[in-house]
């Protein structure tokens, strides 16, 4: 009963309480570079949430058996591993958006997300346990980018994955499509986050 | 009795100058070159400096009431901004512009920055910046022609709601000298039409004798000192007419300080008090800084006119201008300064 409980909050922190980027205020140069469109956004979500699962399994399994001096090292190797694998089969299977997404793909082997839930929680807990905390920060990520990729996608260039939704007549925002778009939207994002959790009374640190 | 007896720090200088009064002066400072501007362009122009003050002085008072801070609405900074932002915009866009200009330039530029005295960056001009990259086509080509005939409600009857035209610099940027010779006439011509305002360009642009105008009053007023004007207006004058021409020593220093909004942004939006030096060897350097900015973005840059991101950029240096040029104290410590 109580491992089913600490199961289900794991599952639940990564989407409110521990979502990232807004509360973790970790991985924010994908979430600004690459969210110009929600298709962007969900693809780099996705990448990223398949890689911090596996990797967070792995090293888990494995906590008992690295050295703690060296351990940064073997994180990277690991995590450096599963993203070549996740760059091949987005080529082989999804090319456009990987040709979209660039060196974003590969720059996943330096995301803060991946190596701090690492180091934060899969360092100290079971395997199980690890990977769902990664799934369910990873969903959190893919959530939150495909929100900021949306918002800017309508507003500055009136279309949604691709279809147009806004009439005709409507002038596209281009400032949010632009670089200061995405860390308005990102600010503006957590502010409402942030105001709501006031609103509600929750406690919540910041990281 | 009780007030006489008061105690309390300094300064003990008595002045009925207020943030309030100087804030309305200025306004009011902007109310003849925008009259102007109305007979020389029609009534949209006062449509659109009406909308651009109201949501400015709205956003203010919802962003302190959302921020808990004391909503001071009536000190006529955010009617000073609204008055700016309407100054530097096209006359020819649509109402939505200004008011999303209000909700960049108040609530993200000056409250959420701290609220006024605080803010790095000129509110007017931030609202203007974000404007231009948010929509690039009606920030550039909105421009109305201006009326021949005084015929200020032509905006209502006609079917057309704006004939665009290019601005002066643009037209010298992109066509070259003899096609602006051709649209605007002989140096002379052009120095007067453009000294008394009919051409086409922002509010803020057209009458240059209006807006010296105002700032000598406020000068007189000592509400701004001359340091930044001068400065700044010499540098763009120097530099322009030693690299402005099409040999060294050429340029015309003259037409570079009348087109354009070198008038306006020497006079009203560098000297904002919040967002420049305090010190005059500052206000001197900083002046001259943006100057040359300007110079270096209107000859060489993608812009045909360069003041709005000069004062940008050198706004947050002010805070450093200070640090640097720090009056030297009457009595050093013993064994000199360190």
């Amino acid at each position: 009963m109580r491992s089913t409980q600490k199961f289900g909050e794991t599952l639940k922190a990564g989407l409110w309480k521990r979502i990232p980027p807004f509360r973790l205020v970790l991985g924010l140069c994908p979430s600004l570079a690459v969210t110009q469109s929600a298709e962007n956004g969900f693809g780099m979500g996705v990448a990223l949430a398949l890689v911090v699962t596996l990797s967070s399994g792995i090293i888990s399994s494995l906590r008992n058996i690295i050295p703690s001096k060296v351990r940064i090292a073997s994180y990277i190797v690991i995590i450096a591993t599963l993203v070549s694998i996740v760059e091949i089969l987005m080529k082989a299977f999804f090319f456009p958006l990987s040709e979209q997404l660039g060196i974003y793909i590969p720059l996943i082997v330096v995301n803060c997300i991946v190596l701090g839930r690492a180091e934060g929680f899969a360092a100290k807990n079971p395997p199980l346990i690890s990977m769902i905390d990664g799934l369910s920060v990873g969903v959190g990520y893919t959530i939150s980018l495909t929100l900021i990729g949306s918002i800017r996608e309508i507003f500055g260039k009136g279309e949604w994955f691709g279809m147009q939704v806004m009439g005709q007549s409507y002038e596209p925002m281009t400032f949010l499509v632009l670089a200061p778009g995405a860390f308005v939207t990102i600010g503006i994002l957590l502010g409402i986050q942030n105001l709501f959790s006031r609103w509600r009374g929750e406690k919540f640190v910041q990281g | 009795m009780a007030g006489l007896l008061n105690v309390s720090v300094s300064p003990h200088v008595r002045s009925s100058e207020s943030v309030e009064k100087i804030m309305w002066t200025v306004v009011a400072c902007l109310v003849p070159p925008l009259l102007l501007s109305v007979f020389v362009f029609g009534i949209q122009v006062l449509l659109i400096a009406g909308v651009s003050v109201i949501s400015c002085m709205a956003v203010e008072a919802i962003s302190q009431k959302a921020l808990g801070r004391p909503v001071t609405v009536k000190d006529g900074s955010a009617a000073l901004t609204g008055m700016l932002m309407a100054f530097v915009i096209p006359p020819g866009v649509s109402f939505l512009l200004p008011i999303l200009g209000a909700v960049m330039a108040i609530y993200i530029g000056k409250h959420l920055l701290g609220g006024i005295g605080y803010n790095i960056f000129n509110p007017a001009l931030l609202g203007r910046a974000f404007l231009l990259a948010t929509f690039p086509v009606a920030m550039t080509t909105a421009w109305l022609v201006p009326l021949t005939d005084g015929a200020i409600f032509s905006y209502f009857n006609s079917g057309v709601d704006a004939v665009t035209t290019a601005t002066p610099l643009a037209v010298m940027k992109e066509q070259g000298m003899d096609a602006f010779r051709q649209q605007f006439g002989a140096p002379s011509e052009i120095y007067a039409s453009f000294f008394l305002g009919w051409r086409p360009g922002c509010i803020g642009e057209t009458s240059g004798l209006l807006i010296v105008l105002g700032g000598l009053y406020l000068m007189w007023r000592r509400y701004i000192t001359w340091h930044i004007p001068v400065s700044l207006l010499g540098t763009i004058g120097l530099l322009t007419w030693v690299f402005g021409g099409e040999t060294l020593f050429t340029g015309d220093p003259l037409l570079a300080i009348l087109t354009g909004g070198a008038l306006l942004g020497a006079f009203y939006m560098a000297t904002d008090y919040v967002t420049s030096p305090s010190s005059k060897t500052g206000q001197m350097v900083y002046g001259a800084g943006i100057g040359a900015l300007t110079v270096l973005i209107r000859l060489k840059g993608g812009y045909p006119e360069g003041i709005c991101y000069a004062i940008l950029l050198m706004n947050p240096l002010s805070t450093v201008l200070d640090n640097w040029f720090k009056p030297k104290r009457f009595a050093p410590p013993i064994g000199g300064e360190k």
